[in-house]
């Protein structure tokens, strides 16, 4: 029939549409990217210093803030996650379980905006009274505010794992006499290594990924930090604070680059999750 | 210390690990929200969305609202409408295509985009968005400036992964006596699809939907560099700034000169926290129906 054979084809031009959307959002950026290599001014923006006026555009201080920042979030939210993981699947009691399911599901649609918002308000005084230094706004501040952002997507992430892994082992460790907490520590967590080696990779995409945490909270200076309560400027807020505020052309060229250095990071993301059998939609 | 006295030790603190990251990761979520309840709730009213202005006059836009956050609201709505507009019809019809037509070749290759594009940042979708103006700019538009088409455009970018996604799961959970119904009965693929499978996936699919819209009504990075600005009352066409409820939220934060502009940011956050709450509720709703439908 004619008509169907038109609506294969309508069908399949919307998924191509959402196939090149990517690979044209690679091209444009790369596009941008590309007089840095012809005209030499790669050196100048992979560099160490941010003193845009005085001609150098260095990004790196903020590739070492992204880097710092998300591998901080994640070493706090990598256990945070296990815990609630296998608390939800082995320990918890049945009311429990669905509720604090259901918690983790809500906390993925909290704006980030709100995370950043209320972390300005609340925990960005009781930093500056605990530590009595500085702003408040810095790596240590962001890093707890990113640690709840990127929680749920590990623990509902890993927890889809640790379901499959106790179906087929549950009972069989009953019957061998395991007590719970080590049935978790000897038998479900080294099963489900794989599932939390997925599960930490896409947090750290999501870590790596996010602005509004690092923008409101991290104190924006483009320097390497010497300690956690120094302030530092991530890849993404780079990018948001010099297209809305300095709108001289001849800094754009920074900003390009870090958003291809930021869409490069989440191609090897997702090369690696494919590798464990794992994607970043849901 | 004894093997057994070990294990012991191992085993109270596997439970004090799992007890203590279950009960603070609750109380973090609700001390946020406590928080924001506590700071926001004396704000929320009339006042706080039209400020001096009758609510009439401004949903008409007869006088324009100088310190509330309808305009605000206003534009979110306007925005999660339109790149929905534009992104569910694609993105529906592209889970169709990748669950119900595509070869197995396609399948990887589209899935590996869609689910690269599911990891790009919103600031580099954003950042894109502006290239373009960038681009247009020095090309045949030099007049090009950020609008709220551009920004719906790019929010549509930002959603599509997660709708296609959303359907094609949907769509390939279905049991197979389903799959199998309408060839049955003679019906061709189209067919099949549209009347058998559409409507069966059919929760699901909302489901993803709604997800999509609180997505795009949380979204601030996009915004903020697609032609979001603090003070641009209703956009009057497409070509427009505009304001949004989580920029102003952003904005407030920073900037606020007086505790009564303080008290609007608490109230916008608020009322942003209760409509992507209102929208997560609604598609965890539909969700749990639909699982209790296919369980029985």
């Amino acid at each position: 029939m004619a008509s169907e054979k038109w609506i294969r084809r309508l069908l399949c031009a919307a998924a191509m549409v959402s196939t090149a959307a990517a690979f044209c959002i690679l091209l444009v950026l790369i596009h941008l990217v590309l007089p840095l290599f012809t005209s030499g001014g790669l050196g100048t923006v992979l560099s160490w210093q941010w003193l845009p006026f005085q001609g150098q555009f260095g990004i790196l201080p903020m590739v070492v803030g992204s880097l710092l920042l998300s591998l901080g979030a994640l070493v706090a939210a990598t256990p945070l996650a296990v815990g609630v993981s296998c608390f939800v699947q082995v320990l918890a009691p049945d009311k429990v379980r669905g509720a604090c399911l259901a918690v983790v599901h809500y906390m993925t649609s909290i704006p980030t905006v709100i995370y950043g918002f209320v972390s300005v308000f609340l925990l960005v005084p009781l930093m500056r009274q605990w530590f009595d230094r500085g702003t408040g706004f810095s790596l240590l501040t962001a890093m707890i505010a990113l640690t709840l952002l990127i929680l749920p997507t590990i623990v509902l992430v890993f927890h889809a794992t640790l379901r499959e892994v106790d179906r087929t082992a549950r009972a069989t460790c009953a019957a061998l006499g395991f007590s719970r907490p080590s049935y978790i520590r000897r038998v479900l967590l080294p099963l489900s290594r794989r599932g939390l080696l997925a599960a930490v990779i896409l947090g750290f995409g999501r870590a790596v990924g996010d602005t509004l945490i690092s923008l409101m909270l991290a104190g924006n200076a483009p320097m390497i930090p010497s300690s956690a309560l120094d302030s530092i400027r991530t890849l993404t807020a780079h990018i948001a604070l010099v297209v809305a505020t300095d709108s001289q052309s001849t800094f754009y060229h920074s900003v390009f680059a870090s958003g291809l250095i930021l869409f490069l990071i989440m191609i090897l993301i997702n090369l690696a999750l494919r590798r464990l059998g794992s994607s970043l939609a849901p | 210390m004894t093997s057994a006295q070990k294990r012991r030790l191992a085993d109270v603190a596997t439970l004090a690990l799992c007890w203590g990251a279950a009960t603070g990761t609750v109380l973090a979520v609700l001390a946020v929200m406590g928080f924001l309840i506590c700071r926001g709730t004396g704000t929320l009213g009339m006042e706080l969305f039209f400020g001096q202005v009758h609510w009439r006059d401004a949903l008409t836009g007869a006088r324009p609202v100088f310190d509330g956050l309808w305009p605000a609201f206003a534009g979110t709505l306007i925005l999660v409408v339109l790149s929905c507009l534009m992104a569910v019809p694609v993105g529906i019809a592209g889970g169709i295509y990748l669950s119900e037509y595509a070869t197995k070749r396609f399948q990887s290759v589209a899935g590996f985009a869609v689910d690269l594009m599911a990891g790009i940042p919103s600031i580099v979708m954003g950042l894109f968005g502006f290239s373009m103006v960038v681009v247009l700019r020095n090309t045949f538009a030099p007049q090009a400036k950020t609008c709220l088409l551009l920004a719906s455009l790019c929010i549509a970018l930002l959603i599509l992964p997660y709708l296609v996604r959303t359907t094609q799961n949907a769509l390939s959970g279905l049991p197979d006596h389903l799959r199998l119904l309408g060839p049955s009965l003679g019906f061709t693929a189209w067919q099949n699809t549209r009347h058998v499978l559409l409507p069966s996936a059919g929760r699901g699919i909302l489901s993803g939907v709604i997800l999509a819209m609180g997505r795009a009504a949380e979204d601030t990075a996009v915004i903020l560099l697609t032609g979001v600005v603090a003070r641009a009352f209703l956009p009057r066409s497409l070509w427009d700034k505009f304001e949004a409820l989580p920029f102003r939220i952003y904005y407030l934060a920073a900037e606020h000169r007086s505790s009564a502009e303080l008290d609007q940011a608490f109230g916008t956050a608020l009322v942003l926290l209760m409509l992507t709450g209102a929208l997560f509720g609604t598609a965890f709703f539909i969700q749990r129906t639909m699982e209790h439908h296919w369980k029985k």
